[in-house]
């Protein structure tokens, strides 16, 4: 069922490859959502047949490279699960938002199609080789999609995230070999690895691996001082693009640490948890602070990425000071983290779609070009708006429950630094408020029209709608009522951190 | 010693090989200019039946033939197939270039002889013959290089026949010294006394020896005629040049640190780790910003020879040098050739400007150029990526951690080129440059090779199985 889930998009793309690319457009884009659609819906199916609690589930094993302790194993628990579906929802929003594609359709639904394979299959993945795999070429996937169909700048935005991020994938990957070589007998395979705590009391090789492993996944979240490919690489890709990459690719770092940092290296994350908390406070203050300096929406939203993915390094920060008798708040913290997962993704989805439009209308995503959008285009403002709340945390939203837990949870254990991140929060608040007065109130203003820029600034279309809505509405159910994710989380969180504690 | 193991047949790859090559001399003296393919075709005939053979002759046990100078193993049998399947690929590419050619047959020929020295380099456990499979690797690659007779060509056989004779007899002066500090020249023998021997001596002929096993291998600092003599032949040599004598001396290399010199007083896994660093980070820093294509894999490959050293560093200090040093040697065989497959199938299109907008001309091309280039890097699931992670675990099991550290941050420079390449074909607007006429026999060449080497990558695991067996001794 997995197996499905995952090679269902690639196939699609393979088949779409063989289509001429005279066929027309619609074809292509019809084909794409379909096979988004489909995805969703066997991902529904599998969330249907999830039993609470009951630890790793639709498990498949299948050997591949016995000899070096390979194998195809994938299967989801209540980490992974609420990220699968994520993925799921974002990119068929994708595939709706891309509906008026025109600059060769083909080849951007093949890719995007190949690109969900990458990160289901990174999320499913119970083999750190299969994790690498698809870690590794999501970066591909992702490299071509930027500097085929970004903006200006592309190819340079496009070069320093792969560069950056395949730095990032090598440390991982050596981290990896350190895991391999450590287990008796030496494998891969994540849920052996986790049972056998291959480094048990071996100090300085498990800070070591923890140090590799721990730079590749911090690069892919990112966080200060890893984060500077992100800006760049947001601006110049296409809207969609930039909706992927910050709200699924993202995740494949913080999801790592999860799923393979600490359970499997818990004496050292205990012992270096406190790095943690530090880079996360860190990424919180300067995301945010950086992003308040913006002029450039797009890229401030970007910043706010940094900013929202240092609250989950926070959090699982806070969940390695053990033995501090807070067991209920670490708990807290880490399902908070696995929460704001899905929630970033959801809302700063929606933004980047939202700055997409912004883009289409105006060629520009420069702040001050705009003013009083409002009165033109008022379903546009009201989304924006809906999204910018949601992403600064609003009682109501998806945003407000994770964060919310984040810091509960972390305070108990590390007051000092949950105290400073809550400013965190003070200064989203505030950026967001003032991007909104900028753009969307006062007398109306539009930038001079450049060329293939739509003129008089029209109100959202249906295919974008149809993308931004169901994501706000998500945003908006998890936040009124989050149980029936919850309920998924929450046991996975508490077996992690029993993995920790060992 | 004794005369039982002296059959013939034991040799048949090689014998089939130099026997095709002989015969389809005589047969070019007669055969008109028309019909000269048909001893490209023998030797291809040749090339197959030997893989047959040898895949046959692995099942068989370990031993050594002819005087205990020759030895069949796994390193031997995986060697002799990757190098025959290499050679089909060459000839694949170069036949429907040279068909009418007045010069045809002699090309198959000299292809055949120098192959069949790879092979011998391949399978050699005396330090004489050695330096036989050196010379008959080595003479018909320097004709080869100036086959085209043209103004590079002449240069690029002249740098790569300079360098080969001067390093030549570096090599004897080595096996000389050697002979000298051990009594023997058969690799068994020597390891016992070799144990034995003064180890400035030791040290001296293996530092020689080495010469021109590198001068083979293209690795730094035998690496000088690599650039100039990948450049100034034609595509099809070029390709033969980085890829055939490379799988031989490597794996000469490998029978080296394991047989004879295991036991010897020498630093031999630092010494080779320095030989990997320097090959690797030499060859990605001049590969930075090379215009031409065939000069920009030149020097890929003396970068890629330091990851393949990877596991000679640790030989005899893990379980995994074996198998890592075959496997990444047949996946970087295939995507190697599939690289220059690509660009034999494109004659006119010689720097990397030639190939922008090549997605609109050529996609099929251009996806083959990615996954082969993206090969080389070592992105799953492709072979050589396969081929790296074991390298790397083998350098992790065999404490050379430090090694496989610094191979990863090469890794990282190596896709900057790559990349550079990539782009422009990828993403070049606008009217797209047409990078004139294809040759359809090698973009069907290069799709297999990518195919190949993404397939060798998934279905790694019963490879790899294949490829533990143990080394004759």
């Amino acid at each position: 069922m997995l197996t499905a889930i995952v090679l269902l998009p690639t196939a699609m793309a393979a088949l779409l490859l063989c289509v001429p690319r005279s066929a027309p457009r619609r074809l292509f884009l019809t084909a794409w959502v379909a096979t988004a659609a489909a995805d969703l819906v066997l991902t529904v199916i599998v969330w249907a047949g999830y039993e609470h609690g009951g630890g790793m589930q639709y498990e498949t094993q299948a050997r591949w490279i016995p000899s070096a302790g390979i194998s195809y194993h994938v299967g989801v628990d209540g980490l992974s699960l609420p990220l699968v579906a994520v993925t799921c929802v974002l990119f068929l929003a994708c595939a709706a938002y891309a509906w008026r594609q025109t600059r060769r359709p083909r080849e951007f639904a093949a890719l995007f199609l190949f690109l969900q394979t990458t990160c289901l299959g990174l999320f499913v993945a119970l083999d750190l080789i299969l994790f690498f795999v698809f870690f590794d070429l999501s970066i591909v996937a992702m490299y071509f999609i930027i500097a085929g169909w970004g903006h200006k700048g592309a190819s340079r935005a496009a070069l320093k995230f792969f560069l950056y991020t395949f730095i990032g994938s090598l440390a991982l990957l050596l981290g990896f070999i350190g895991l391999y070589l450590a287990a008796e007998p030496h494998t891969f395979d994540i849920v052996e690895l986790t049972s056998a705590n291959p480094l048990a009391g071996r100090t300085t090789y498990g800070a070591l691996v923890l140090l590799a492993v721990a730079v590749g996944l911090a690069v892919k979240t990112p966080t200060v001082p890893f984060h500077t490919w992100l800006p760049p690489a947001h601006t110049d890709a296409p809207a969609a693009g930039s909706a992927i990459l910050a709200g699924v690719l993202l995740k494949m770092g913080t999801y790592g640490f999860l799923r393979i940092a600490m359970p499997v290296l818990p004496d050292a994350w205990r012992d270096y948890a406190l790095v943690f908390v530090v880079i996360g406070v860190v990424s919180v203050l300067y995301g945010a602070l950086v992003a308040l300096a913006q002029t450039d929406f797009k890229r401030m939203v970007a910043y706010t990425s940094v900013n929202h993915m240092g609250y989950i390094i926070l959090a699982i920060g806070a969940a390695g000071a053990v033995g501090t008798g807070q067991d209920e708040a670490r708990r807290l913290a880490v399902t908070g983290s696995v929460f704001q997962m899905v929630s970033h993704g959801l809302l700063t989805g929606a933004l980047f779609l939202l700055s997409g439009v912004l883009y289409e209308r105006g060629r520009t995503y420069e702040m001050s070009a705009y003013s009083g959008v409002a009165g033109r285009a008022p379903v546009f403002a009201a989304l924006t708006g809906v999204a910018a709340f949601a992403s600064l945390g609003l009682p109501g939203f998806s945003g407000f429950i994770a964060e919310f837990q984040i810091l509960t949870g972390s305070l108990g254990p590390e007051p000092v630094a949950t105290g400073l991140a809550v400013l965190g929060i003070l200064l989203t608040a505030g950026l967001f408020l003032r991007a909104l007065q900028q753009v969307f109130l006062g007398p109306l203003r539009l930038p001079v029209a450049a060329p293939g820029a739509d003129r008089p600034f029209p109100d959202i279309r249906l295919h974008e709608g149809l993308a931004i809505v169901p994501l706000l509405a998500l945003g908006v159910v998890l936040g009124l009522a989050p149980r029936f994710v919850l309920d998924v989380i929450e046991p996975a969180s508490r077996i992690v951190l029993e993995l920790l504690a060992r | 010693m004794t005369g039982m193991n002296e059959n013939p047949l034991d040799l048949l790859p090689e014998v089939l090989l130099a026997a095709s090559a002989v015969l389809g001399l005589l047969l070019g003296a007669w055969l008109p200019r028309r019909r000269q393919w048909l001893t490209g075709a023998l030797a291809g005939t040749a090339c197959t039946v030997g893989i047959v053979a040898a895949a046959i002759a692995a099942a068989k046990p370990v031993e050594t033939v002819f005087g205990e100078s020759f030895a069949l193993d796994t390193l031997t049998a995986t060697s002799r197939i990757v190098i025959l399947g290499a050679t089909l690929l060459v000839l694949a590419l170069a036949m429907p270039r040279l068909y009418g050619d007045p010069r045809e047959t002699e090309f198959y020929v000299l292809l055949q002889l120098s192959s069949a020295g790879a092979l011998m380099l391949a399978g050699a456990q005396d330090l004489l013959l050695l330096a036989a499979g050196y010379l008959l690797a080595g003479v018909p690659a320097y004709a080869l290089a100036g086959f085209r007779k043209d103004g590079p060509g002449t240069e690029a056989a002249l740098k790569f026949y300079v360098v080969g004779a001067l390093l030549g007899v570096l090599m004897l002066a080595g096996i000389t010294v050697l002979l000298a500090a051990g009594r023997v020249t058969a690799y068994p023998m020597l390891r016992t006394e070799l144990a034995e021997a003064p180890a400035g001596l030791v040290a001296v002929g293996t530092l020689a020896l080495l010469a021109g096993v590198l001068f083979k291998a293209g690795g730094v600092p035998g690496h000088f005629w690599v650039p100039d003599a990948v450049q100034g032949s034609s595509a099809p040599v070029a390709a033969f040049l980085t890829t055939i004598p490379k799988i031989g001396a490597l794996a000469a290399f490998y029978r080296l640190a394991v047989v004879p010199l295991a036991d010897a007083d020498l630093p031999w896994a630092d010494l080779v780790a320095v030989l990997s660093v320097a090959s690797m980070t030499l060859g990605n820093l001049a590969a930075f910003f090379q215009q031409d294509v065939k000069r920009l894999l030149a020097y890929s490959t003396i970068s890629q020879v330091g990851y393949l050293l990877l596991p000679v560093a640790v030989a005899g200090r893990t379980d995994l040098d074996q198998e890592a040093l075959l496997y990444y040697l047949a996946g970087y065989a295939l995507t190697n050739l599939g690289a220059f497959a690509v660009v034999c199938a494109l004659p006119e299109a010689h720097t990397i400007d030639d190939y922008r907008g090549l997605a609109r001309t050529h996609p099929a091309l251009l996806a083959s150029l990615v996954v082969c280039l993206l090969g080389l890097v070592g992105t799953p699931p492709t072979a050589v990526f396969l081929g790296k992670l074991e390298a790397f675990s083998a350098a992790f099991d065999g404490g050379y951690a430090w090694l496989a550290v610094v191979a990863a941050v090469n890794t990282v420079a190596s896709l900057f080129y790559y990349l550079r390449w990539i782009a422009p074909a990828f993403l070049a607007r606008g009217p797209a440059d047409d990078p004139g006429a294809t040759s359809r026999s090698a973009a069907l060449v290069a799709y297999g090779a990518a195919t190949a080497s993404v397939v060798l990558g998934v279905l790694g695991g019963t490879v790899l199985d294949m490829l533990g067996g143990p080394l004759a001794r």
